[in-house]
């Protein structure tokens, strides 16, 4: 990923150059030019085009504010019921991501999320330990974190 | 204009207070350390957030003067508050702060279990 940005760079001077327009008008149509070029070439390079993993992380970051302004509207509720009534459990949920950044990055983003915030990480790093506020369904808990977040992640990091 | 923009700042910095006042509420009223933390990390962070981009745009459309490093401070909120949040009710946990009697279920007391054995803390 990081050499096509590279090289996408490369090919917007190249075209300063060419074109002897050396302002931020000209780099910006030399790096247009630089990511057609890139879509053209692309069943050289082994990995896939960075312009896809540019937009995932968009998506992550979209869904991430969204989550939160949930969560916040959650804890409003739970804070100014009358009756304190919610039920908080620890429970285990079993991860497929491997790298550490992506588990550190899926930790925060449940923690910044309705209603859960991450209490342990095992020792081989294939568990995180979660503690919710109000669990009426552990399973319902799990999907929902693995269908939106753990998703989001491993399409950022998919190569 | 100058109308949008103010009542632009107004939401936000009101919107900010709610969630600062709902934290403090929620520190006084939840029952144990765990639940205080879903408030704490969660209301603290996005109140703190809503005041600063408030304060930015007050500056950027009512004074003129783009100040990024509110953005930058925005950011920084987002990297450490969760990890402020995992990091004391972790060290709790392990320091044996008792949950809550109304909490269902829990996972992770034979986990720590183990580790504290292996490690050899008592």
């Amino acid at each position: 990923m990081a050499f096509q940005i590279i090289l996408n760079f490369a090919l917007a001077f190249v075209w300063m150059f060419l074109s002897s327009n050396y302002t931020a008008t000209g780099f910006l149509v030399g790096f247009i030019l630089g990511i057609i070029l890139l879509v053209i070439m692309r069943r050289f390079f082994s990995s896939r085009l960075y312009v896809f993993r540019i937009w995932a992380i968009i998506k992550l970051t979209i869904l991430f504010l969204k989550e939160l302004i949930l969560a916040n509207i959650q804890v409003l509720q739970v804070v100014l019921r009358p009756k304190l009534d919610m039920q908080p459990a620890f429970f285990a949920y079993p991860t497929v991501l491997r790298e550490d950044w992506e588990i550190t990055l899926l930790s925060s983003l449940i923690t910044l999320t309705p209603g859960t915030v991450v209490v342990h990480v095992s020792d081989d790093a294939k568990t995180l330990y979660v503690h919710a506020i109000d669990i009426s369904d552990v399973d319902d808990a799990i999907a929902s974190i693995r269908d939106s977040f753990e998703k989001a992640i491993l399409e950022v990091s998919k190569s | 204009m100058t109308i949008l923009a103010n009542s632009l700042v107004i939401f936000f910095i009101s919107v900010g207070v709610l969630f600062i006042v709902v934290t403090a509420i929620g520190l006084i009223r939840l029952p144990d350390l765990y639940t205080r933390a879903h408030a704490a990390s969660k209301s603290a962070t996005l109140g703190v957030m809503c005041v600063l981009i408030g304060v930015f745009f007050h500056f950027w459309l009512i004074e003129d003067h783009f100040n990024p490093r509110i953005l930058l401070g925005i950011l920084f909120l987002f990297i450490t508050g969760p990890v402020g949040g995992h990091i004391m009710t972790r060290s709790s946990y392990i320091a044996g702060v008792k949950p809550w009697k109304g909490t269902v279920r829990d996972d992770l007391a034979s986990e720590i279990d183990n580790m504290k054995k292996e490690q050899g803390i008592k």
